[in-house]
C-alpha cells in the first residue's frame, strides 16, 4: 500500500523512478541514521553484552510462543466449552481466564526481558527549563491582550458588556430547568415530604376493608391464633403490595410476639394484638431491614450499621447510630382472624428528613403515641 | 542473526511521510521520541491506575452489549435454575445472562470489578507516592488537584456501577446513598426525588445511573487522565535524588524504545494480573444475593473497599440527631447520618487539595522542585500522611466491624466503643512515632554521611581498644542520600527591636511563623552525625520546639 502512495505521491520530473527494491527516495522523517552513527558510544547508553544477550533472546522468544499457544488455547476453549449452568460456566471461565491470563503473561514477562536483558541500559540526561516563559513572551502576551481588548470594545462599550452578562444569566439557567422533571410524580416539591410520612397502611382494600399482613415471600394472611412463636420473627407485608417496592420501601414489618409479661412500657399495648406486636423493618437510621433478631435479649439489630433496638420496650434504641425508635404500626384482627393494619404508622418510618420535625410530639399531642 | 536496519522501512517511511507532509509531526517526534524518564518503582504505581482504567473502558464496554439498565419487572428464564420464575428487574436478569449465558462473560465481568478496585487502589497508593516525596510541589500543584478530582470521580463512578446489577446487595447499597441524601438539611427531600424520579426506590435509578456510569463520569476521567498525562509530559517527570540528578536535569532512559517497551509491559502485567484475579477469585457472585427487594438484606453486606471508610464512619457514630425548631413540620438533622456521611470525606478531600497551597504559605517557598524529596526529610508532612493513613484505616477496619466480631469473638459494640476512641488516639499516635522515626532515619542518614558504613572489619588500637573500621558509602548510596534539602522557612527571625518581619504581626501572622518555625528547618543536619546512642543532643529537636538548628551546619 505504501509503495503505491510513494509512487504516485512522487513528481516523476524530480526523482527518477524508483527501481523495485531499493531504499524509498527522499529524506524520512525518522532520520537516516547510519551504521556508523549508531553503533558509535553514546554517553549513558551502555550495550548489554552480547552472549547474555543471545541467553534472553531465547527466554523472550519462549514467553511469546507462550502467549501464541495460550492465545490459541483461549480461542479454542471459547468454542469447546459452553455455558449455560454454574457449573458449566465455572468450567469455560476457569480455561478461558486461565488461557487470556497465560497469554498477557507470557507477552509481558518477554517484554520485559527484552528491555532488561537486550536493550541497552540507559543513564540519559536532559536539561530542565523553567515552566516559567520568559519576560518577553509574557509582555507580548499581555500587549496583545490589551490591544484584543481595545478592539474588541468590551471594555469602553459598558452597555454591550452588561447586556451580554444580562443575556448570559437566564442561558445558564436553562440546563438546571430542565432538570426538574427528573422527579417523575409529578408533584410540587412542597408535597414530596407529605408523600413520606404516608404509607400504604393507612389505605383499605378494593372492598373497602383494612389491610391484612400478610408473610412476606408467601403472600399468606395471619391468623392471629396460629402465629405463636415467641421469640421469633416475621417478616411481614401489606396485602396487595407484595411486589411494589416502593410500598416496600416504607410498609414492611417486622412481627414478633411476646408473653404478656415481656412487654415494657415503650411499647403501646392497644396497638398490639394478644402480644403480638408491629414494628417497621426499615431502619431509622438509613433504611436498611433491620432483620436480625436475638430472642433472648429481644434485640432487633440492623445488619448495615448495627442499630440495635428493644423489641420488649417500643423498639427503642439502645446502640447504634439510629437516633430513633422503630415505629409501632396499630393492629388487631378482623372478623376471621387474620391480622389486620388499625391504621397507618403515627409517625413517618424509615431515615429521617429535614420536613419531619419533630413528629412524635405532634403524634402525642393528638393524643396518640408515637 | 539477521542485520540491523541501515535505513527507516518503506512501511515506516511511507505512512509518515504522508502524515508529516500534513500535520508535521516530525518536529514533535525529534523532541519527544527520546523524551528522558526517570526510573523508580513508586513511578510505577500511578500506572496501574491508568491501565486498570483501560481495561475498565474495554471491559465495561463489553458488558454494555448485553446489560439492559431497566427496573421493569420480568419473571427470569435464563439458564440458572435456582431463580427460574422469580420475579426481578430486568437489570438483574441481564446480569445474570452475562454470568452465564454468554460465554466469557461472567471472565469480563470479574475482571470488570477487579479492575475496578484496582484502579482505586493505583490511584490512592500512587497519590500517596506523590504527597510522600511532595511531588505536588510547584510547578505540579495542577496536577495534584486533577488527582484529586479524578480519586472523587472514580469513588463516584465505583459508586454507580455497583449499584447497576440491582441484586441485594447493590441493593442495599442503593438504599444507603438514598438514606443519606434524604438526611440532607433543606435539600434532602429534594434530592432523593429528583435523583430516583419520585419515591425510593422507584423505577429510574438504575438508567440513570447506567448513563453517568458509562458516559458521564467515565467521560470526565478520561478528560481529566488526558489532562493529568499531558501535563506530566510537558513538565517532565521528577526524579529522586541521586546521583547527577539536579533540578535542572532528568536523568533515566528514553520514551523510545525503552520506556515504551517497558509501558507496554506494565500494561500487560496489570492486565494479566486482573485476568488472573477474575480467573481464580471469585467477585461479587450476584446469583448467590438474589433480586433487590427494600424489605430484605443479608448480614455481612459490604461496599466495595474503597466505600469501606464511609461505612465505618457511619456505623462509628453515636445516635444524635436534632430538631432545630422543635416543630413537627422542619429541622431535623439527623446528625448521625450527616457528620459521617460528609465530615470524613470532606476532611480528607479538601486536606489534599489544599495541602500544596498550606505547604508553600508556610514555608514560604515558591521555587520549582523536580527532585522528590525523600518522605524522611520532611517529616512533618510525613507524619500528617501517617496520621491521615490511620483516620482512614481506623474508619475502613469500621466498616467491617460485624466480620471483625464475628471471626475474632469480640463484642460488636466493644469493636464501635473502642473504634470511636481510635479514630482520634491513633492518627495523633501514628503523628509521633513517624516523626521520631523520621528523625531516626534522619539520623542514620547523617551517620552515613559523616562516619560511613561498617565494614565488618575489627581493629584493635594500640591502647587495647576495639573498634570497628567503616568505610565510606557508595557513591551512589552517598549521592541519593546527599540528595536531601532542609525543609525552607519563612523568614520569622524578630530584628534586633524584637520586632518580627512583616506579615508576621498579627494573629494569622504568628500562627504562620510558628507553623514555619516548627515545619521548616534542619532537624538533623547530614554532616553532624553521632551514629547510634550519641544522639543525645539530637533529642532537642522535638516538635514543634522551635529549637530546630537551622541550615548553617
Amino acid at each position: 500500500m505504501t509503495d503505491i502512495e510513494h509512487e504516485i505521491e512522487q513528481p516523476d520530473e524530480r526523482v527518477p523512478k524508483r527501481v523495485i527494491g531499493t531504499p524509498a527516495p527522499g529524506t524520512s522523517m525518522l532520520g537516516d541514521g547510519g551504521p556508523a552513527a549508531r553503533d558509535a558510544e553514546v554517553a549513558g547508553v551502555t550495550y548489554q553484552d552480547e552472549t547474555k544477550a543471545r541467553k534472553a533472546e531465547k527466554i523472550v522468544a519462549l514467553c511469546f510462543t507462550i502467549t501464541f499457544l495460550a492465545a490459541i488455547a483461549f480461542i479454542i476453549s471459547y468454542v469447546v466449552f459452553q455455558v449455560g449452568s454454574p457449573e458449566k460456566t465455572a468450567i469455560s471461565n476457569l480455561a478461558l481466564g486461565g488461557s487470556l491470563t497465560l497469554a498477557l503473561l507470557g507477552l509481558a514477562v518477554g517484554i520485559v526481558v527484552w528491555v532488561r536483558q537486550i536493550m541497552p541500559k540507559y543513564s540519559l540526561i536532559q536539561e530542565r527549563h523553567p515552566m516559567v516563559s520568559d519576560e518577553d513572551s509574557r509582555e507580548v502576551v499581555a500587549e496583545t491582550f490589551l490591544q484584543g481588548a481595545k478592539e474588541s470594545g468590551f471594555v469602553k462599550r459598558p452597555l454591550l458588556r452588561r447586556t451580554l452578562l444580562l443575556a448570559a444569566a437566564p442561558l445558564g439557567l436553562i440546563p438546571l430547568v430542565l432538570l426538574r422533571d427528573l422527579d417523575n410524580s409529578k408533584m410540587p416539591g412542597a408535597k414530596f415530604n407529605e408523600t413520606l410520612r404516608h404509607t400504604v397502611w393507612g389505605e383499605k382494600t378494593k372492598e373497602g376493608k383494612p389491610l391484612r399482613l400478610v408473610v412476606e415471600g408467601t403472600g399468606q394472611p395471619i391468623r392471629a391464633a396460629d402465629f405463636n412463636s415467641p421469640g421469633g420473627i416475621l417478616s411481614v407485608v401489606p396485602e396487595g403490595y407484595q411486589h411494589d417496592l416502593n410500598a416496600l420501601a416504607k410498609a414492611t414489618l417486622i412481627l414478633i410476639k411476646f408473653r404478656p409479661d415481656e412487654i415494657k412500657s415503650g411499647t403501646n399495648l392497644n396497638w398490639t394484638h394478644d402480644g403480638i406486636v408491629a414494628y417497621s423493618k426499615i431502619c431509622t437510621h438509613v433504611g436498611c431491614p433491620a432483620a436480625l433478631y436475638e430472642q433472648t435479649t429481644h434485640h432487633i439489630l440492623c445488619p448495615c450499621h448495627q442499630s440495635t433496638f428493644d423489641a420488649a420496650d417500643g423498639a427503642k434504641v439502645i446502640f447504634g447510630p439510629a437516633a430513633r425508635p422503630l415505629p409501632q404500626l396499630p393492629i388487631t384482627v378482623d372478623d376471621q382472624g387474620y391480622l389486620i393494619a388499625k391504621g397507618d404508622f403515627a409517625v413517618p418510618p424509615g431515615p429521617s428528613y429535614w420536613e419531619r420535625g419533630d413528629a412524635e410530639a405532634e403524634a402525642r399531642a393528638k393524643g396518640g403515641h408515637a | 542473526m539477521s542485520s540491523d536496519l541501515t535505513s527507516v522501512p518503506k512501511g515506516i517511511a511511507g505512512p509518515s511521510n504522508f502524515l508529516d507532509e500534513r500535520i508535521g509531526g516530525a518536529n514533535f517526534l525529534k523532541r519527544n521520541l527520546r523524551k528522558i524518564f526517570p526510573d523508580h518503582w513508586s513511578f510505577l504505581l500511578g500506572e496501574i491506575a491508568l491501565y486498570a482504567f483501560i481495561l475498565l473502558l474495554l471491559t465495561g464496554t463489553f458488558l454494555t452489549f448485553w446489560f439492559k439498565p431497566s427496573m421493569g419487572e420480568i419473571a427470569y428464564n435464563g439458564s440458572y435454575a435456582p431463580l427460574k420464575g422469580v420475579m426481578m428487574s430486568e437489570a438483574y436478569a441481564s446480569s445474570l445472562e452475562i454470568s452465564f449465558d454468554v460465554r466469557g462473560g461472567l471472565l469480563v465481568r470479574q475482571m470488570h470489578h477487579w479492575a475496578a478496585l484496582l484502579f482505586v487502589a493505583g490511584m490512592m497508593v500512587h497519590m500517596l507516592r506523590v504527597f510522600f516525596t511532595g511531588a505536588y510541589r510547584k510547578p505540579r500543584e495542577l496536577n495534584w488537584l486533577i488527582g484529586v478530582l479524578l480519586l472523587t470521580l472514580a469513588l463516584v463512578e465505583g459508586l454507580t456501577g455497583y449499584s447497576l446489577p440491582d441484586d441485594l446487595l447493590s441493593g442495599a447499597g442503593l438504599r444507603i446513598t438514598e438514606g443519606v441524601a434524604i438526611s440532607l438539611p433543606l435539600v434532602g427531600t429534594y434530592i432523593t426525588f429528583f435523583l430516583f424520579g419520585g419515591e425510593y426506590p422507584g423505577e429510574d435509578i438504575i438508567s440513570r445511573f447506567y448513563s453517568l456510569h458509562i458516559l458521564l463520569i467515565p467521560g470526565l476521567i478520561l478528560a481529566l487522565v488526558s489532562a493529568h498525562l499531558v501535563l506530566m509530559w510537558v513538565q517532565k517527570h521528577t526524579q529522586m535524588p541521586g546521583k547527577g540528578r539536579t533540578n535542572k536535569n532528568v536523568v533515566g532512559a528514553p520514551f523510545y524504545p525503552a520506556f515504551m517497551a517497558k509501558a507496554g509491559a506494565y500494561t500487560l502485567f496489570t492486565f494479566a494480573v486482573v485476568a488472573g484475579l477474575a480467573t481464580f477469585t471469585q467477585i461479587n457472585p450476584i446469583w448467590l444475593f438474589g433480586p433487590y427487594t427494600p424489605a430484605d438484606i443479608s448480614a455481612g453486606s459490604q461496599p466495595d473497599w474503597y466505600m469501606g471508610f464511609l461505612e465505618g464512619s457511619l456505623r462509628l457514630m453515636p445516635s444524635w440527631e436534632i430538631n432545630l425548631f422543635g416543630t413537627s413540620h422542619a429541622g431535623t438533622l439527623p446528625l448521625s447520618v450527616i457528620i459521617p456521611a460528609l465530615v470524613p470525606l470532606g476532611l480528607v478531600m479538601t486536606g489534599l487539595a489544599l495541602y500544596p497551597f498550606l505547604e508553600r504559605w508556610i514555608t514560604g517557598d515558591h521555587r520549582e522542585h523536580h527532585v522528590a524529596d525523600r518522605p524522611r526529610n520532611n517529616p512533618h508532612r510525613t507524619s500528617i500522611g501517617m496520621s491521615a493513613i490511620v483516620f482512614y484505616g481506623v474508619l475502613w477496619l469500621l466498616g467491617a466491624n460485624d466480620e471483625l466480631s464475628a471471626n475474632f469473638q469480640i463484642s460488636l459494640n466493644w469493636t464501635t466503643y473502642a473504634g470511636r476512641v481510635l479514630v482520634f488516639v491513633l492518627p495523633a499516635l501514628a503523628y509521633i512515632i513517624t516523626y521520631r522515626v523520621c528523625l531516626g532515619l534522619q539520623r542514620s542518614d547523617s551517620a552515613v554521611v559523616s562516619h560511613g558504613v561498617e565494614s565488618g572489619v575489627i581493629k584493635r588500637l594500640p591502647h587495647g581498644e576495639f573498634i570497628e573500621i567503616h568505610t565510606p558509602p557508595a557513591d551512589d548510596i552517598e549521592a541519593h542520600v546527599r540528595g536531601k534539602e532542609a525543609v525552607p522557612m519563612l523568614p520569622v527571625e524578630a530584628d534586633g527591636a524584637g520586632i518580627p518581619p512583616k506579615g508576621m504581626r498579627g494573629p494569622l501572622g504568628k500562627l504562620r511563623a510558628r507553623m514555619s518555625r516548627a515545619y521548616g528547618g534542619e532537624k538533623i543536619a547530614l554532616d553532624e552525625g553521632h551514629g547510634h546512642g550519641h544522639g543525645h543532643e539530637d533529642e532537642h529537636a522535638a516538635i514543634g520546639s522551635g529549637e530546630d538548628r537551622s541550615l548553617t551546619h
